[in-house]
This record gives structure tokens, sequence and C-alpha cells, in this order.
């Protein structure tokens, strides 16, 4: 263990939970690395405008990043971005982290904070048609579907809504959801279903996308007679929920059936010295002020374990 | 307007110009939208590691920005942002949407070389 990279703490993860945690421990006086493997601010650097954050009129999600991550830095809390972390060891008092290029972070806790992603469909065609028929992002690419057709998947809120919204640019929306029923309000369902140009596939599931430079038709299955149609469209636009980026914890600490990391009201998890802050955790409402909260918590959560694992030591050592 | 770290660029002729001037150029033309604002932060944080590239954003909907829209290479793509590789004053690479950090060092390694260490 080298004490050139040998933490109080490690967080991994630099969204609003992680960079709160980050300016919680730092200040506390803790030597602090943050780790992530994409850009500082998680979900938040997304976000257009943030009106509800309290004490900040309008703000958007990248400057009020920008703005977390500077405090953190201000602190001396180390940040460690675009990293993917590869290996872990959890138990015994020594936690390890290993990075990408190999190189092993040792720390007294760890604050897990990886935040979530948008699902993706997984089928064949999906990844390359990327920019090229498919997207994820009504408010960015919706233009170039104007006057076109267009497929939109999902049946939740934000399927419902960016169809409504997708209709303005394209000529007809078609939108193709598994269950014979909407997860979404009754307001964006009324929305929808009123809209003229809108139709819907229920009961359906994309099995794969085709063309060649730009998509042309997807493969259409239908869940209760099993058949397969292949659908001619100019755009598919993919709103199916997030996932909770925690597959690399599977086994190490206690998740749900969601994949969501189970925690106590101090944001502990299932192992000792280890805690859990933000989107990726078990919680109803999932907020910028929510995760903040999350990273204030397990950070002073953690800052009370390694007193008391000083306290054990000292204690050890007298007697 | 674009409120990233990067420098911007505002003007076809200021892209000619940046271009014209330097070996090694990375455009990504967008907006400030999820599908473009981690790959600004991609090129801020290899800013430092690339000395060799210059790096620059422009604004999608900017009339200006017509210069990348109407490039050959960006026929078919459907999602922003264009972002655009230029060597020696001419395109060597584009890509549509967001990217990660290994796909756009893959490109800047293979198409500018990979940074010398220090």
């Amino acid at each position: 263990m080298s004490l050139e990279n040998h933490y109080d703490a490690i967080v991994i993860g630099a969204g609003p939970a992680g960079l709160t945690a980050g300016i919680y421990l730092s200040r506390g006086r803790l030597k602090t690395l943050v780790v992530d493997e994409g850009i500082a601010g998680g979900q938040m650097v997304l976000t257009h405008e943030i009106a509800n954050y309290p004490g900040v009129e309008s703000i958007s999600g990248y400057q009020l990043s920008s703005i977390m991550k500077k405090q953190a830095l201000a602190f001396g809390c180390e940040i460690k971005t675009n990293v993917p972390v590869r290996n872990m060891e959890l138990d015994g008092e020594i936690k390890s982290i290993a990075i990408a290029d190999g190189t092993v972070f040792t720390a007294d806790s760890v604050i897990f904070a990886p935040g979530g992603r948008p699902r993706t469909l997984g089928v064949p065609g999906e990844d390359y048609f990327k920019g090229r028929g498919i997207s994820y992002c009504a408010t960015c690419d919706g233009d170039f579907f104007t006057d076109k057709e267009i497929i939109v998947v999902g049946g939740g809120n934000s399927a419902l809504e960016e169809a409504v919204s997708l209709k303005k640019y394209a000529n007809k929306v078609t939108v193709v959801h598994q269950f014979d029923h909407f997860q979404a309000f009754e307001h964006a369902i009324g929305e929808a279903a009123g809209n003229p140009g809108i139709s819907f596939m229920m009961e359906s599931v994309i099995t794969g996308f085709h063309g060649n430079d730009q998509l042309e038709t997807v493969d259409i299955k239908n869940l209760s007679t099993g058949e397969i149609r292949n659908f001619k469209t100019d755009g598919a636009f993919i709103f199916i929920g997030y996932v909770p980026n925690t597959e690399f914890l599977r086994g190490k600490v206690k998740l749900n059936r969601y994949g969501e990391i189970i925690t106590a009201n101090d944001m502990s998890t299932s192992v000792d010295g280890v805690f859990a802050a933000g989107d990726s955790t078990v919680k109803r409402y999932r907020q910028i002020t929510t995760a903040v909260s999350d990273g204030t918590i397990a950070a002073l959560a953690v800052s009370g374990y390694l007193n008391e694992m000083k306290l054990r030591k000292k204690q050890l050592i007298t007697h | 307007m674009l409120y990233t770290n990067l420098k911007h660029l505002e003007t076809a002729a200021g892209l000619k110009k940046a271009v014209s001037e330097n070996e090694n150029v990375m455009v990504i033309c967008g907006r400030m939208g999820p599908m473009c604002i981690p790959v600004y932060g991609i090129a801020e944080e290899l800013e430092k590691e690339y000395k060799h590239v210059k790096f620059y954003d422009m604004e999608f909907d900017n009339p200006e920005s017509y210069i990348i829209r109407s490039l050959p290479e960006v026929r078919g793509f459907m999602g922003i942002p264009f972002t655009i590789y230029y060597r020696d004053g001419n395109v060597v690479r584009a890509t549509s949407s967001i990217q990660t950090m290994e796909q756009v060092k893959a490109i800047l390694d293979k198409e500018f070389s990979a940074p010398v260490k220090a």
C-alpha cells in the first residue's frame, strides 16, 4: 500500500451526490479522491435549465456541475474523470480500487455514487444507427426528422411526452410499446392519444434496425402473435427508462432486484466502511437536491466511521 | 450560445483560419444538449493531454456552421453533435451523436498520433 495512493475516502461517481460527498469530506480535511468513468456532473450536466435548486434562481446543469467541481477542488479534493474502474476489493479495513490503466488506489472507506444512464434496447443495429436515425434525445435531434415518419419506443411519461413533442416536426409518429397499457400519467396518455398524427403499436418490441447510411426499416415483433413485421421508418427515438450503473457492484454490495444499492438511513451499505449515495440507491425520488442530500449524509457518516475506526485502533494500542 | 470552456468558433472564416493555421483540429458542432455536452467535456479533458491538437466548438444553430453541416462527410448524419477532425486542412474523420472518451481517443490517436508522455 503506497501512502501516496492511499486516501481516507474514495468516492466513485462525480455527479451531484459524489461531488457533494467530495466537498464535505475534503472540507473535513479527509484525503479524498473522486473517480468517474465519464465527465464530472453525471446526469445533472445534461439538464438544460435548473430552476428548482434552492438558492439559485436559474442555472444550467453544466454550470452547476462546474461550480460543484471547483468547490470540491478548492477544498483539496482530487478528481479523476473519464477513468473506468476495473477491479475492487471492499472487504477488510483497507479497501482497494483499480482503474483502467492498472493504478491501484486504497482507502479506509468508499462511497459509491455511480448514478444511472438511459436504458438502450440492445438489439442488432442499435449501435450502428445511433446518430444515423436512432436518437435518445428529442430536443437534440427532433428537427432532423421534419416531415418524416418516425417511431417512438416506450410507454412511460418521457416516451409519450416526447412523442407529442416530436409530432411538431414529424409527419407521423408511431409509438411502439411492449405492454398492452402505458405506465405514463393519464394526462400524458390523453395528450398523445388525442393527437391525430400519433398511432400506437401495443404489445410490440423492436428486434432489429436496418438500413445503409441511414436507418430505413425496423423489425417489430408482436408479442401476442409472435409475428415479426418489417416496418419502414426514417427514425427511432428510444425512451425506455434509466438503469443504475451498478453492474460492477454485483456480488460486492447488496443490490435489490432492479440493481439499486440498498442502504441504511446513514447511507451505509451491506459492507462495513462502504457507503452509497444518489440515483443508484433504492429511493423513490431522484432529484439533484436528493442526490446532494445523500452525498452529505454519506460523507458525514464516513467521517463518523473513520473517527470510530481511529478510536478503536487507539484503544487497542492502549490496552 | 455554447457555454463550454472550449475555444468557440463563431464564423466559417474563423473555422477556415483555425484549420489552415493548425495541423490537427477537432471541432464539435452542437447545442447545449444531452448528446453534445459529454463530448465537450471529453474535449476539455483531453486538451491538456493532446497539446498537438486544437479543440474548438461551434454552435449548430449558428448559420455560419453551414460550413460543417454541408460537408459531404456528414451526409446521413441525423444526430448532434457533428464532430469533425481536420488534419492539414482536410477532413479525416467525422462522427455523429454522443461519443465516449475511448472512442474519441481512438480517433485522435489514429488520425493525429498519440500524445508523447513526458
